[in-house]
């Protein structure tokens, strides 16, 4: 078993902390929540400090925030209907895009790796993605896939590929038509049994790991048209297949989940306060895969941890938000 | 809400006499942990919110309904809407949330479920009220807020 060492905890915040965000180049970690305010933090010498809190881009809690692959913007998901995106030519960060459009709260937003794209997700149960042009965003879609509010949205790492989850207990796939510009859904993920709360792709594309409120974690994988499997795949588009069911480790709801793009550890965010990393076993069937726990952070919040993300710099770290009001900086030792 | 009541007639149902206060509990160096009767205290006085009337003395809460576990935090509440399908059911239970929410130390989980076989979206309360997002969201909302807060007033 591995060991998660606490490197620090981060207080600042007044009251739940729903989301923490890296920079790209994992220097600073921005966090948000039910304060409304989002802090930036970096270090000085050894030591996490605040760098900047930004205020008064929202009335209402802010859910989720993201910064963009060149680390310049950051968008900022909130309850009050709006996203607002955040940019710092000025030398501070300053919000100067407010994307409106959705009927109630908004809760996630996404960057494609190009940062042309913005995807946006709401209780109103759709899903909007944004085109960017020169600080302009205009709405390119509106996806009225979903039956039911849709928790999270997130972009595949390469390609223009849009994957969401739903408290319609599914994650569905869309991709933009070439001949017509039409947004559409291409596949949905059935399998969870309760609310799926997150999801992440893995470092390649073509496998996501879902986690729920039926206290599993599911791994799922792509196979294309003409795939080796003999799986098949009409209408010429992949199937999304559950190749792995992780139950039996979470007591309760599974907030969040990610893949780590460096080490291809999943690290989650439980109910039950704990935080578990699983490894995947070493020449196990690509097409069966087997993850191990490898770790189980016990009490690692003294309430619910709503976030996890690992650093996508520095291999081992990663930061948690709890409703405990703190944001926590760990360190993973094999 | 005077004018369409869905429950014309509710039954009324006996209430508990106060709690007793034993010795031991007045001691300041003995700790007691909380117990089904303690939480039951916190909720009974909940108002309808069609009624003039208590929760307990409809009887949508009730103390064998409550159950606790002081030492894994945890606190699993069952109430028992008047008719089955009562339109405010979502709304009691968001009441009681927010009671203990309120009331309780933050490390408690706290669950509000529908007693088994007692309203016809069963299912879909609960989920909607097991969905912290959407109790967050909902508790943002300054008219249902509202209507919360008079549900939790104390009646003189």
């Amino acid at each position: 078993m591995g060991t998660l060492e606490l490197k620090q905890s981060l207080t600042g915040h007044r009251g739940r902390v729903w989301s923490v965000c890296w920079h790209p180049k994992g220097a600073n970690l921005a966090s948000c929540g039910e304060d409304k305010t989002i802090i930036i933090w970096g270090l000085e010498g050894p030591k996490w400090v605040t760098k900047m809190i930004l205020t008064e881009g929202h009335s209402r809690t802010i859910r989720e925030l993201a910064w963009s692959t060149c680390g310049n913007y950051i968008a900022s998901a909130s309850f009050d209907a709006t996203t607002a995106v955040w940019d710092k030519k000025s030398g501070q960060f300053e919000c100067n895009a407010t994307l409106e459009g959705h009927e109630n709260e908004v809760k996630s937003v996404s960057w494609s790796i190009s940062g042309q794209l913005l995807a946006t997700c709401s209780r109103d149960k759709s899903v909007w993605v944004w085109e960017v042009n020169d600080d302009e965003y205009e709405c390119a879609a509106v996806i009225n896939a979903h039956t039911q509010d849709v928790k999270k949205v997130r972009w595949h790492p390469h390609e223009e590929i849009l994957a969401s989850a739903s408290y319609d207990n599914t994650v569905k796939i869309f991709k933009e038509d070439a001949a017509d510009s039409d947004w559409s859904c291409i596949a949905t993920l059935s399998s969870h049994t309760s609310t799926v709360w997150s999801l992440s792709w893995d470092k390649i594309g073509n496998r996501i790991a879902t986690c729920s409120d039926d206290k599993t974690v599911k791994i799922w994988r792509e196979y294309k048209p003409g795939n080796d499997m003999g799986v098949a795949t009409p209408n010429n588009e992949s199937v999304w297949k559950c190749v792995c069911t992780l139950s039996g480790y979470h007591t309760r709801t599974v907030y969040d989940i990610d893949w780590c793009k460096t080490t291809g550890l999943l690290v989650t965010a439980c109910g039950d306060d704990i935080i578990r990393i699983f490894k995947e076993d070493s020449d196990c069937d690509p097409h069966q895969p087997n993850f191990t726990m490898v770790c189980s952070a016990d009490s690692a919040h003294a309430q619910d941890v709503n976030c996890v993300q690992w650093n996508p710099t520095i291999p081992g770290q990663l930061a948690s938000a709890s409703d405990d009001s703190s944001v926590k900086i760990w360190f993973y030792n094999e | 809400m005077g004018e369409n009541l869905e429950n014309i007639n509710p039954k009324l149902y006996k209430k508990l006499d106060d709690r007793e206060i034993t010795v031991e509990e007045q001691d300041e160096d003995v700790a007691d942990e909380f117990d089904a009767r303690e939480i039951f205290d916190i909720i009974r006085n909940i108002n309808d919110p069609e009624h003039p009337l208590t929760l307990e003395e409809l009887n949508v809460v009730e103390q064998n309904l409550i159950e606790v576990n002081d030492r894994r935090n945890t606190v699993d509440i069952k109430f028992t809407p008047t008719i089955p399908h009562c339109s405010m059911a979502t709304l009691i239970g968001l009441s009681i949330r927010v009671q203990l929410l309120r009331a309780l130390p933050a490390r408690f989980k706290v669950s509000v479920e529908i007693s088994p076989g007692t309203h016809v979206s069963e299912a879909a309360v609960n989920k909607q009220l097991a969905d912290k997002e959407r109790v967050a969201a909902a508790l943002e909302n300054s008219m249902l807020l509202g209507v919360i807060n008079q549900c939790l007033a104390p009646r003189n």
